[in-house]
């Protein structure tokens, strides 16, 4: 058990590899297999939301001319229409394969505005007619969206300065840890709403833009934890020897240091996930994240909130922010045990 | 432990400077001076000449470089001349003068909950290791630990508050628990101080929990997680050789050392509970800080804003602070005076 409690390099001849062994003691337990399979279908959905909800359909023929997956492509000359039209239009000759949810995640059902979850829309409808199924299925992509991006942003600042910071030691050290102060004193929430209220973006610009501020306040944990990490690995043998060698800073460091200590991160990266995909959607009910054209959990949730009628509005979305973070915070915890049960991250 | 403070307290300098330099930064971003606002918004549709312009520019500083601005922000944080907000004109100050003690009542209230549930539960949690209600526990906690409290919040609305699905008809409100504020709105004055009480424990009862259950959660798993480390000491087995009763291992001797880690949490709840009071004070209409910063965000009212950060970041300062030092009070191998603990 003892022995592969700390990171240690990684060795090419034993007949399991370090990250074998992780690998082994991860799957062993049936909960991390669930997780990690509820995150897959999340990514299928997330990946596949135009083919799931669509107002167009996946596949057409009308009027002699064929269509591949105009869900997708969006052909002009369909501009004007829908399902609901299409169906009504469509000839003996004309066939069409409907997407699971015949509704666009911005279509407006003007007919049923706040109907209640029946044979129509499945999940019922938002205060604007739209289906909150096709919306919860878009909001999926839109979480996933910024969390992976700004968990990517997370690690990309918090191993670059932590690593620079344990490596270089001193003034470099000393700066990060300030650094770090200041972010963990900021109001997260606060901060977050100043800005994206400034910088005001719409569409998919406002996805990009939050993953950016959710990775530019988020990344103290990720440093401090590769900090401390690389503070235990610099002193080993093994980085005297790349010295010796005359290696460059930058390959010790890349080559030598990191893959010895970032399993810990890894860890924290995934608990950072469920924290990004949590802030957005907070955001996002807030009425700063995610602009309205989008689909997001957060906003229908709000909408939640000024509908108290449509308990609907309430449910289906906040059940997908908590299945979201749920599941991302057991693989964490999976992983962690997996790792060093003994970690405190 | 004076030094301790007193270079604690030094360290603050930079960090206080780092976040002004911060929220001085959004200012600019933002562009916000009450000049352009007004023009932006067009609020007055007045037409402007240029030398008056250039009069207001003088009077707001506005021609200054920026590390003049910067240093009379500084200065006017520092003296708490705050200023008024452009909304209605009054003091700042004073604004925040009447919102803070709702704000600290809510974290206050929620930060003892948290605690005076949390201990015991993962003190039992951690004695009956791997029993039934263990397992329960630790799953129930987890799930509570990940539960979003903006959706926990909602769900209190729309399904106890709102009248739609349950309704008990006190005071006139439609659910079973009022829908705004953090007393009642009509005939608050009139009322006895028991009366008083009572009524803003009602309205507060959603507000805590919704508050409280995530903090809690976290602290349980810590108390559990720190209570099983410390029963696998030599000393609490030389506790139970001596022949003590379980009662005195685990409550004399576990418990005590077991405590120090949730201490420290408390420097790192805060800050939680702050971002926390947004989200709750916003979803149950509650005028305290949070509800303050967002109604001043949307206007906006940068200046206020700004305040508000820098204000809460030194709170959180202090409290960091603060738990640093009750670690330091109850584990007597950690020392202030600079060099690791033995």
């Amino acid at each position: 058990m003892n022995a592969h409690l700390f990171p240690q390099p990684v060795a090419r001849n034993r007949s399991e590899s370090y990250w074998a062994i992780v690998r082994r003691q991860f799957w062993k337990r049936r909960l991390n297999r669930a997780a990690c399979a509820v995150i897959a279908l999340l990514f299928a959905v997330g990946l596949l939301a135009d083919f799931v909800a669509s107002d167009l359909p996946i596949l057409l023929s009308l009027e002699g001319e064929t269509y591949v997956f105009p869900n997708l492509l969006r052909p002009p000359e369909l501009r004007r229409w829908d399902n609901t039209l299409l169906l009504e239009e469509m000839g003996e000759n004309d066939w069409a394969v409907m997407p699971p949810v015949p509704w666009g995640y911005n279509s407006h059902d003007l007919s049923s505005v706040l109907s209640p979850p029946g044979p129509g829309h499945v999940l019922g409808t938002d205060s604007e007619g739209r289906d909150v199924l096709s919306r919860v299925v878009h909001g999926t992509r839109v979480s996933l969206a910024v969390g992976v991006l700004s968990v990517v942003v997370v690690v990309l600042i918090g191993v670059v300065l932590g690593s620079v910071a344990a490596y270089f030691g001193g003034a470099f050290d000393l700066l990060l840890m300030r650094l770090v102060e200041v972010v963990h004193a900021l109001p997260t929430i606060l901060l977050l709403v100043t800005i994206l209220s400034v910088v005001m973006l719409s569409g998919w610009a406002s996805v990009v833009g939050m993953m950016l501020v959710i990775g530019l306040v988020g990344w103290t944990g990720v440093a401090r934890l590769t900090r401390g990490e690389i503070l235990k690995v610099k002193t080993m043998e093994y980085v005297e020897a790349a010295r010796a060698l005359g290696y460059s800073h930058l390959r010790i460091v890349a080559r030598h240091i990191l893959p010895n200590s970032i399993s810990p991160v890894l860890v924290s990266a995934t608990f950072a996930m469920a924290a990004a995909i949590l802030i957005e959607s907070a955001l996002s009910f807030l009425g700063f994240g995610i602009s309205p054209d989008m689909a997001s959990w957060g906003g229908l949730l709000s909408d939640g909130r000024k509908h108290a009628d449509a308990w609907w509005l309430a449910v289906f979305p906040g059940a997908a922010i908590f299945v979201t973070v749920t599941v991302y915070n057991m693989a964490g915890e999976g992983l962690r045990d997996a790792i060093d049960p003994r970690l405190k991250v | 432990m004076l030094p301790f403070v007193a270079r604690r307290l030094t360290w603050m300098i930079p960090t206080f400077f780092g976040v002004t330099l911060v929220c001085f930064g959004l200012m600019r971003m933002a562009n916000a001076d009450p000049i352009t606002a007004d023009l932006q918004q067009g609020l007055s549709g007045r037409q402007i000449s240029s030398e008056a312009l250039e009069h207001l520019r003088k009077l707001y500083d506005l021609d200054k470089p920026w590390h003049v601005q910067y240093g009379k922000l500084v200065g006017r944080l520092v003296t708490f001349d705050l200023g008024n907000r452009w909304q209605d004109g009054r003091p700042i100050a004073e604004v925040l003068a009447e919102a803070l003690p709702i704000t600290l009542l809510l974290s206050f209230l929620s930060m003892a909950l948290a605690y005076l549930i949390a201990v015991p539960l993962g003190v039992f949690s951690a004695v009956k290791q791997h029993s039934l209600s263990d397992q329960a526990l630790t799953v129930a906690l987890f799930v509570l630990y990940s539960l979003p409290s903006f959706w926990v919040g909602t769900m209190f609305i729309v399904f106890l508050a709102s009248g739609q699905y349950v309704s008990c008809g006190f005071q006139g409100e439609p659910g079973c628990f009022p829908l705004q504020g953090w007393h009642a709105f009509s005939g608050f004055d009139q009322m006895s101080t028991g009366e008083k009480i009572l009524d803003v424990a009602w309205h507060l009862v959603l507000p805590v929990v919704t508050l409280t259950y995530n903090a809690f959660a976290a602290l349980s798993r810590y108390m559990r997680a720190g209570m099983l480390e410390t029963l696998r000491q030599d000393f609490i087995r030389t506790a139970r050789a001596k022949g003590l009763s379980e009662r005195s291992v685990i409550f004399g001797h576990a418990l005590r050392n077991s405590l120090i880690p949730i201490i420290t949490m408390f420097g790192l709840t805060l800050p939680q509970l702050i971002s926390g009071s947004v989200i709750v004070e916003s979803i149950f209409g509650i005028r305290g800080m949070g509800f303050v910063a967002l109604e001043a965000i949307r206007l906006p009212d940068y200046p206020l804003v700004i305040t508000i950060v820098a204000f809460t970041s030194v709170v959180t300062m202090v409290g960091i602070l603060v738990s640093d030092l009750l670690y330091a009070m109850v584990d007597p191998r950690i020392r202030l005076d600079g060099s690791e603990a033995a």
